[in-house]
């Protein structure tokens, strides 16, 4: 991707941490790295609007864990929180009421529960009326904080609480990404924790544009996807690896892909790392299921071109 | 001053507009519609400086407004019926945020059957939310109870959205006559908004509408709610004498109607209740004293204003427009619980269920009503409830039954209902 940002190599990254610890976040969450990191490029002068969602514990009274200011909503409409809080300060700006350094960049922050389901009309609304505001989603395919049942991000086959049949889930995760850009968004990257540049490089640009802007992060979630917290780092890097996670952004009308991995690994080394997909290997393995899972994958970037 | 011919929904847009509300979350729904219109048009035509924005649904709708007052703009937003129940999560929620919105509701019946008419189920829904609530019965008291909200919803004391309501149909497309105040005069008894400390600004950040853990720190922050919504009784009190100093009209928590040497009273909300006050002047022609008692203000509900106006009366008929299955009229039951056990309580509270998705209350009603609950005075035995419905009623809806019945025989098609 082009690359005007101040971010062109791992030491350009911000070395001060904005975000405070001592969260209740559980142990290896892909998804606090990845908001960590994003609220690093962001900054303090940030308003995030919550959906209801693991993250929603960061601020449990009387603790934050951010420098900036927090709203929380509902599970169902924190894009309309956001288009409240942007309107009134856009509002209290035209006024004269407060001056352009008492704005603050507006933030939804919500799960895939929120921003795959209950949350996705509220979105759809805010994009429609050209909201000026980053979408922030932390994806850990399954409503997470209620112990990882099936959401419509749950890719197919995973094994969650209220799919524990042999198959797994049956249907497939809901091409998100596609959604905002049908829908006219001005900005949508996917990215993960484990790709920190990659990372940085998209907010900066996201905090650069306006109008409604989605970051995509996939959340590897050791308690939902079942596996080893110290895991969390390689089964992020796998993710891309295998092709799982493509890395992706679109901006002026077009989807570039960051990282193309050159050959990429096969997914079963993704899977077989996590006991939500431990039943596609024992007690037999599921041949014709993986084989299904790696060729979806393929076509993915053979229409890429990859 | 001016004096218009206005409909209900007209008078409140009058109040939004000179109560000078900044934002205006909007969604459309039967028959609050005008209301938005109204403001929309102004907007557009440069006569009201505020940004209206069509939310996707009423939950977003109050959503956006609840946040945006926690940011620090006065609100103005309006909804009805299914829309304040598509917002009811937020309702609670912007309640606990402490954002001194109006939201004005303009009442209408709830699905199912789904209907368009008025009735107060939809408000009554709304009355655990923790939104204070207005009650109009005019096109003048519409207007005039949106710019006294603001003052109580705004108040250091209070801040609690606030909800005021109007009836569908009958007050919402009813043209009266209106005075229609000077914005300088409105000024002087409503300043601009002052937010306080609650607002997002980047060089001062905070957390607002936090989680807690606990059942302590959680009961604290809903009894906080509640005892400042308890305040806001005495609160109203000094915000309606200093409107009555203003603007020259009186707006107590509760209106008396020849209250005084009544014997029997009627109770009831609302549009509806200026049939009963019509049925008071024909039944006191008759030489029965009876009254009426109507609460404006139903939350904080005016407990000890209603002890006093009922106190030594023999009997109170309470007329509810709203149903609550299996349990009857909601006023009636409060009523009861405001009374039980205080000096001089009426031994009699009747209930009767009526009007219900714009079913009138005819005078006759009325005169039956008082006679019922008059014998129950006498016989000091307390009537069942009653649910108001003619013969005649009953014999349109089995002639509807009967269609139904012959069209399924053409057809074939089920009708469930």
């Amino acid at each position: 991707m082009s690359n005007d940002t101040r971010f062109h190599d791992i030491k350009d990254l911000p070395s001060t941490h904005l975000l405070g610890s001592g969260t209740p976040m559980c142990a290896g969450c892909g998804g606090l790295q990845a908001v960590s990191q994003i609220y690093d490029v962001l900054g303090p002068n940030t308003i995030f609007v919550n959906a209801a969602g693991c993250m929603t514990l960061l601020s449990v009274y009387p603790f934050t864990p951010f420098r900036g200011s927090w709203l929380y909503t509902s599970m169902g409409s924190a894009p309309a929180g956001a288009q409240g809080v942007r309107d009134a300060l856009d509002i209290l700006r035209d006024r004269g009421k407060i001056e352009a350094s008492e704005d603050m960049q507006v933030v939804v922050l919500t799960g895939d529960g929120s921003a795959y389901g209950m949350g996705l009309s509220a979105t759809s609304g805010a994009i429609d009326r050209g909201l000026d505001f980053i979408y922030l989603c932390y994806d850990n395919e399954g409503y997470g904080n209620t112990g990882q049942q099936t959401s419509a991000a749950t890719p197919h086959a995973a094994r969650t609480s209220t799919s524990t049949g042999a198959a797994g889930y049956p249907g497939f995760k809901k091409d998100l990404f596609s959604i905002w850009v049908a829908n006219g968004a001005s900005y949508v990257a996917t990215v993960i924790g484990t790709e920190p540049l990659d990372l940085a490089r998209k907010i900066e640009k996201a905090a650069k544009l306006d109008g409604p802007r989605m970051i995509l992060s996939l959340a590897p979630c050791p308690t939902g996807w079942d596996y080893d917290p110290k895991d969390s780092a390689e089964i992020g890097r796998l993710a891309v690896k295998t092709g799982v996670w493509p890395l992706k952004e679109f901006a002026d009308g077009e989807v570039t892909h960051n990282k193309k991995p050159r050959k990429r690994v096969p997914v079963v080394e993704y899977l077989e790392r996590q006991g939500r997909f431990a039943h596609l290997f024992e007690p037999e393995r599921q041949d014709r299921v993986l084989a299904d899972i790696q060729s979806k994958v393929d076509r993915y970037w053979d229409a890429v071109g990859s | 001053m001016s004096r218009r011919l206005i409909t209900g929904n007209a008078a409140a847009a009058w109040g939004a507009r000179l109560a000078r509300a900044d934002y205006i979350p909007a969604f459309p729904i039967t028959p609050q519609t005008e209301i938005i219109e109204t403001l929309g048009n102004w907007i557009d035509h440069g006569e009201m400086p505020a940004r209206m924005v069509m939310l996707e649904s009423e939950h977003s709708m109050m959503t956006a407004a609840g946040a945006a007052a926690a940011t620090g703009v006065r609100v103005f937003s309006a909804t009805s019926s299914q829309g304040l129940l598509h917002a009811m999560e937020m309702l609670y929620a912007v309640a606990g945020w402490r954002a001194p919105l109006v939201l004005v509701n303009v009442s209408r019946g709830l699905a199912s059957p789904i209907t368009l008419e008025s009735d107060h189920n939809d408000v009554m829904a709304a009355r655990d939310s923790g939104f204070l609530q207005l009650h109009c019965a005019s096109c003048q008291e519409v207007l005039d109870a949106t710019l006294i909200a603001y003052r109580i919803a705004e108040d250091p004391r209070v801040r609690l959205p606030m909800m005021v309501n109007l009836d569908g149909f009958y007050l919402s497309f009813t043209r009266e006559p209106v005075s229609i105040p000077e914005l300088d005069e409105v000024r002087s008894f409503l300043p601009d908004f002052d937010p306080g400390s609650i607002r997002f600004r980047a060089g001062r950040p905070i957390s607002q509408a936090v989680a807690v853990l606990g059942g302590g720190p959680y009961s604290y922050f809903r009894y906080e709610s509640h005892l400042a919504a308890n305040a806001a009784a005495d609160v109203h009190r000094e915000v309606v004498m200093d409107f009555e100093r203003i603007f020259g009209r009186r707006y107590d928590a509760i209106e008396t109607y020849q209250c005084e040497d009544a014997e029997i009273v009627f109770l009831m909300i609302g549009s509806f209740s200026t049939k009963a006050r019509a049925a008071v002047d024909a039944l006191r022609d008759a030489g029965e004293p009876v009254g009426l008692v109507r609460p404006r203000l139903l939350r904080p509900y005016p407990a000890e204003d209603l002890r006093r106006a009922l106190a030594g009366k023999r009997a109170v008929a309470v007329i509810d427009q709203n149903l609550s299955p299996g349990h009857g009229g909601t006023l009636h039951c409060e009523l009861a619980a405001a009374l039980y056990g205080s000096d001089g309580a009426p031994p009699v509270l009747a209930s009767f269920v009526g009007g219900l998705g714009g079913r009138d209350i005819t005078a006759a009603e009325f005169f039956e009503i008082a006679k019922v609950t008059k014998k129950a005075a006498d016989e000091g035995v307390t009537p069942e409830p009653r649910l108001l419905f003619q013969e005649s009623e009953l014999r349109e809806v089995r002639k509807l039954q009967a269609i139904a019945h012959h069209e399924r025989g053409l057809t074939g098609a089920e009708h469930v209902e």
